[in-house]
Formats: structure tokens, C-alpha cells, sequence
């Protein structure tokens, strides 16, 4: 977690978006970040995102759940607890398959959930820092990360150019840490940057 | 490939009116922040009167057993299991649009998802509240669930169909609701940014559980959203099977078929859509939300009533052929004597009257996107499909195979009626708090469809619309 000095440009369209993007990469300035009001599809791909593999991550959580429900069934009714049930085998596959379907779904849908969260740091009383407050209503915002050797003047030229309807400068926390929506930011982080400097 | 930028108009626009994406925020947040209005307080208290004689009832229950709901030797579910199969029937709607139609890219599915995810989740709460409370001693309900313990067989039995219900409706709760609220973060996250009020923003801050907007979060978002909806496809079709298994596995002559997994879930679909219906006409007029569900929508919807309507009419005489040609004098008998006809004989009438033959009137266009006549036959499905429980289950046990014990006929207790009014309190009394203080319609989800399928969008395919086929195939050529 750390502080960092942001140029943000702001766009209100999609049509200026892509072109920004692919230029703003192209003159080798660092995007931050880009938040949107909505899934842009193919804006990861040109913002050279690579591919998240969640659903590999839920394909392992959901054969986790079937061996689960199969092996548990299965011991406790041939190894720990064989019962006779209307004289039916010990081991009844079909009968089983509901259960085992279930778990599969249940653990596939609980384990990608937690590793969604896990992956974008959201959990309730998280608190992160907000470039602009439209980025969850209509503006597509893009953070430029400076430097002290950065000209910032010539970047927020550049973002105007690129069509940009806002441009500022912001200092911003690129983590999160607990804290609530209707409170402002603690000196919590400037003991850190002293702990850092 | 940009000529096609927008869809054609052939397809009704999913947004009416000239919208922009800070209109679309603003439509669907402001009822949320404003004060609730007269007839939202009017409403909210008789969900929540309604909630507290089911309350009442349901203590009667416990303190005096299921004998307090005239539940007898013979008919040992009664409306309580009817009321369990009907509300979980309801929930699958929800899960159809959110998870089928996503797969299917319906697009108009983006209107309606939201609340009806919602009442999917409300709908299955109190589904499960039947058989919870129907087991009697309730403080013992925890006895469903297989752990390590000292008593008789240790275990479950994993071969119950009861068993599996128990797993399965679980299931189905828990996805549904991660489903659901994973949804509903990016629109808390709005609602976060937009807030006035202290409380608000707290709320809301914590609802939102910090969401950003990130590219990238959006991107693992998209993908949680298009396996969560694969995982609930099979889910809820295996849901409302296995609640036909607790009937199907049965010896009971008029259970016992096999045609009862598809048939049970056409039904729930069929009753589903009908509930969605009675609550996006109220919610669409109340919020003034008609820009984002529109006629169209409803139309859309009907069309599923009349074709799950019409597969379970086809499952009823399905049901009634087998009964003469599979020559059995039981299963006959509870047909063509103890259903049909008999005591009960008006339930079934009923039944066929609410599921099958009224909503054929829903072929007509014209019937189909008029709003007064859905609201009215939402109703009246939803009443056939009560009775198409009842039907099954009372009609079945009332004569079993030994006459002695044959019951004269079954009629609820008010503590009976009571319980089924009290899990009408529970789900309007969360759909109302829902409806205040949640965004009804994914905000994100109409953004993202706004500009292929917005009505002022679509107007710009005019100039292609006009042109002949040989022009525009010139045009794209090049």
C-alpha cells in the first residue's frame, strides 16, 4: 500500500475511449487503471490485459466438490456406517448423483465467489481510494501514474488531446484499507508514508 | 463490422426514450433515494401484519404439533408441502432469466434479472420455512444435516429423496444468492457514490464492499457472472426435479411416474414468469420505470407463459392417458375416480382451467402486450399452479390403498391458511424493503446494452434500415 501521484484523464464515450487508450499505451505512458460505469467488452484486451482464469480456478473448486460428496457418501455407507436399506447396495451410485451434483455446484459457485473477492480485494468495510466519484455513473477514468520526473503539464496535454472532458491531478492510496464510505481518509496512511520515507 | 453498431430495428428497443448513461443512473436511483412513498408504507405494513399472523400461526404450530393444521393419518401433507412446492416453484423464474437467458444472450433479460433474482432468493426463504416447520419438532431440524453423531445410524440417509431436497434447495439458495448479490455490487457501488446522507453512504460503502470499477475487475466480474450462470442452468432444472423425486421415488398412485422431473419443472417456470409478472407491472408503474421495462419485456415473458403453459397442459393428459393405458387399477383409479372427479373433482377443473386453457388466450399479440389482462392472468396462473400441487398431493393421499383409512375430506385449519398468509408477509415484506432500497434494475447491465439497444440509439440504423439489400451488402464490402 502506498500513495502515489496520479494524472486522470476523464472520457465520456466510448468512441474517444479506445482510440486514448491505444495511444496513451503507444506513447508509453503507465495506465494505472481504467474504471468504468459498466463492462467495456474489449477494453481489456486493449488496455494488453491478459486473460483471467477464474473459471479454472471454479473448475477446480467444482471436481473438489464431486470427489467430496462421492468419497464422504461413499465411506459412510460402505466403510463407517454400512446400513441395509430396503436391501439395496451398499454403495448406489445413481442414488447419489443428486447429492454429488449439488456439492459440485455448490462448491464451484462458493470457491469462485471467495476468489473473486479474494482477487479484487472487496469484502464489506473495505475502503478504497476514488479517482472520480462519475466512474460508477457515466465516465470512463483513466489514471496516468507520475513521477517526480514526470512533466505532468505535457501529460495533461496529451489526455486532453486524446479527448479527454476532465483532466486533473490527483494523489490517491492504490490499496485498500478498512474504513467506511461516510468518513474521510485517517492519518493511518501518512504514518506509513513517514515508515516508508 | 462497424456498419452494424446498432441493432435493427426489427428487434424493439430494450431502453425507450432518449436516455444517457447519467439518465439511466438517475431513473433507477432516484426512487431508491427518495423517501418511500405513502403507498409503499401502505403496502410495507400489510406485509408486515401479514408476517406476524404467520408468526402467530406458526407458534401455534410448535406449541400444539401438526395436529394443528388438521394434517391426518392419511393426508400427511397437506397445504404446507403444496405451499413449499408452489414457492419454490416461483423461485425458478428468477434463475431462468438470470442464468438461462444469459446463456441464450437474451438481451431484454437485463430489465427484469434484478428483481427477479430478488424474488427468487425471497421466493425460496420461504419455501424453505415449510418444511422446516412442517417437521414438527423444529428444534431438531438440524438433524437433516450428515455430521458425526450419537444417535442410531449415525447418519443420513443419502438415498432419500427428502435428503436430497435438503441439499438441493440449500444449494440452490446459497448460488442464487451469491449470484444475485454479486450483481448487485457494482449498483451499490453507484448508489455509494451518489449518496447524500450519512447513512447512505455507510450503507451503501459497506454493501458495495469497496468495488471500483477496474477493468480488470470487471473482467473477472464478467466471467464469475457467465460460470455462475452455467452452474445455475443444470441447477435449477435439477432443483424442482428433485422436488418431483420426493413425490416420483414414491409408491403413491399418482406419484409414481416419470414424467413428473420435466413436468414439474415446466410448471415452475410457467408459475415462475407469473409472479415475475404481478411484480414488474406494480414495481414498473410504482417507480415509474416503463422506459426499462417495457411492453415488449412483458410480452417477451407471456410468451414464455403460454409455452410452459401449454407443456404442462400436454403433461396433465400425458398423465391421464397413462393412467387408462398403463392398467394399473390404482393408478385408475386416483385418475379417473378420486381426481377428476369425487370429492376433490373441482380442484382439478380448477387447475386445468388456470394452467391450461386460459392462458392460450396469450397466442393473441394483442392480449399479450395488454397490461391489465397480463396482470389479471399472472394471478390466475399462480392460482392454478397452487392447485396444481394441491391437486397432486391431497388428491393422491386422500384414498390410499387401504379404504379403512381413507379420509373424509381435508380442509385447512386457520392456523393452516395462517402460515401460508405469514410467507406472503415474509416475501412482500423483503420485496419491499428490497424495492426501497436496492436498485430494481442492474444499472451496469442497462448501461452495457444502452447503446446497441437503446431506442434513440437504434434510430441511427435508419439511413441502413432504408437501404436495399444490394446497397448494403456493397457497402459492407468495402
Amino acid at each position: 500500500m502506498s500513495v502515489k501521484k496520479f494524472v486522470v484523464g476523464c472520457f465520456d464515450d466510448e468512441k474517444t475511449l479506445f482510440p486514448a487508450v491505444k495511444n496513451t499505451r503507444k506513447a508509453g505512458y503507465k495506465i494505472h487503471d481504467l474504471y468504468t460505469p459498466f463492462p467495456v467488452h474489449g477494453l481489456d484486451h486493449a488496455m494488453g490485459l491478459r486473460e483471467t482464469s477464474l473459471h479454472t480456478a471454479g473448475f477446480i473448486y467444482a471436481i473438489t466438490g464431486t470427489t467430496t460428496a462421492l468419497s464422504f457418501m461413499g465411506w459412510v455407507f460402505t466403510k463407517d456406517w454400512p446400513l441395509n436399506i430396503g436391501g439395496k447396495p451398499n454403495f448406489p451410485l445413481p442414488a447419489f448423483i443428486p447429492i454429488i451434483f449439488e456439492l459440485t455446484v455448490l462448491f464451484a459457485a462458493v470457491g469462485m465467489v471467495l476468489t473473486f473477492c479474494y482477487l479484487c480485494q472487496l469484502a464489506p468495510f473495505v475502503k478504497k481510494d476514488h479517482f472520480h466519484l462519475r466512474a460508477t455513473d457515466d465516465l470512463f477514468v483513466m489514471p496516468l501514474e507520475v513521477t517526480d520526473k514526470t512533466n505532468v503539464e505535457e501529460v495533461k496535454a496529451f489526455l486532453k488531446n486524446a479527448g479527454a472532458v476532465e483532466v486533473f491531478e490527483k494523489e490517491a492510496e492504490t490499496g485498500w484499507w478498512i474504513g467506511r464510505y461516510d468518513k474521510d481518509r485517517k492519518i493511518f496512511e501518512k504514518e506509513e508514508k513517514t515508515v516508508i520515507a | 463490422m462497424s456498419l452494424l453498431k446498432y441493432e435493427s430495428q426489427v428487434r424493439e428497443p430494450l431502453v425507450d426514450g432518449d436516455k444517457t448513461y447519467s439518465q439511466v443512473t438517475e431513473d433507477i436511483c432516484r426512487p431508491v433515494e427518495g423517501p418511500p412513498s405513502r403507498l409503499w408504507w401502505i403496502g410495507f405494513i400489510i406485509s408486515v401484519a401479514l408476517l406476524l399472523f404467520g408468526v402467530v400461526s406458526l407458534y401455534k404450530e410448535v406449541v400444539y404439533g401438526t395436529g394443528m393444521w388438521n394434517l391426518n393419518k392419511t393426508i400427511g401433507w397437506g397445504w404446507d408441502i403444496t405451499n413449499f412446492v408452489w414457492w419454490v416453484g416461483i423461485g425458478h423464474a428468477g434463475t431462468l432469466i438470470s442464468a438461462i437467458l444469459l446463456l441464450f444472450r437474451q438481451g431484454w433479460r437485463t430489465g427484469v434479472n434484478r428483481a427477479a433474482e430478488a424474488m427468487t432468493i425471497f421466493a425460496v426463504i420461504c419455501a424453505g420455512q415449510f418444511p422446516i416447520w412442517h417437521m414438527g419438532r423444529v428444534w431438531m431440524a438440524f438433524f437433516v444435516m450428515p455430521y458425526p453423531n450419537t444417535r442410531g445410524p449415525l447418519w443420513v440417509n443419502f438415498n432419500s429423496p427428502l435428503l436430497w431436497d435438503v441439499f438441493a434447495i440449500s444449494t440452490y439458495f446459497t448460488v442464487s444468492l451469491l449470484f444475485w448479490y454479486s450483481g448487485l455490487l457494482p449498483d451499490m457501488a453507484t448508489l455509494r457514490d451518489r449518496a447524500k446522507k450519512k447513512w447512505a453512504k455507510m450503507f451503501y460503502g459497506v454493501a458495495s464492499f469497496g468495488w471500483t470499477g477496474s477493468t480488470k475487475h470487471w473482467q473477472r466480474h464478467e466471467s464469475l457472472s457467465l460460470v455462475l450462470a452455467g452452474l445455475s442452468t443444470p441447477l435449477v432444472l435439477s432443483v424442482h426435479t428433485i422436488v418431483s423425486f420426493d413425490f416420483a421415488t414414491s409408491v403413491i398412485p399418482g406419484w409414481h411416474t416419470t414424467i413428473f422431473p420435466p413436468y414439474f419443472v415446466a410448471g415452475a417456470i410457467f408459475s415462475g414468469f407469473a409472479m415475475v409478472q404481478t411484480l414488474m407491472l406494480v414495481t414498473r408503474k410504482v417507480m415509474g420505470l416503463e422506459d426499462y421495462i417495457t411492453i415488449s419485456h412483458i410480452e417477451n415473458m407471456n410468451k414464455v407463459i403460454v409455452l410452459t403453459g401449454s407443456i404442462v397442459g400436454c403433461a396433465y393428459l400425458t398423465e391421464l392417458f397413462m393412467a387408462w393405458y398403463g392398467a394399473s387399477k390404482y393408478e385408475y383409479d386416483i385418475f379417473f375416480k378420486y381426481r377428476i372427479a369425487g370429492p376433490y373433482g373441482w380442484s382439478y377443473w380448477l387447475m386445468m382451467t388456470c394452467n391450461v386453457i386460459t392462458p392460450q388466450l396469450f397466442w393473441s399479440k394483442k392480449l399479450r402486450r395488454n397490461i391489465a389482462f397480463t396482470f389479471l392472468m399472472s394471478v390466475v396462473v399462480n392460482i392454478g399452479m397452487w392447485f396444481e400441487r394441491f391437486v397432486i398431493i391431497v388428491s393422491s393421499l386422500y384414498r390410499d390403498y387401504l379404504p379403512s383409512s381413507w379420509s373424509v375430506y381435508y380442509r385447512p385449519t386457520i392456523w393452516e391458511v395462517g402460515f401460508y398468509l405469514g410467507s406472503f408477509g415474509l416475501f412482500f415484506t423483503c420485496y419491499f424493503l428490497f424495492s426501497k432500497y436496492f436498485p430494481v434494475i442492474a444499472i451496469a447491465e442497462i448501461k452495457h446494452v444502452l447503446k446497441r439497444s437503446g431506442e434513440s440509439f437504434k434510430e441511427k440504423m435508419d439511413p441502413l434500415e432504408a437501404q436495399s439489400v444490394e446497397e448494403f451488402a456493397h457497402q459492407a464490402h468495402h
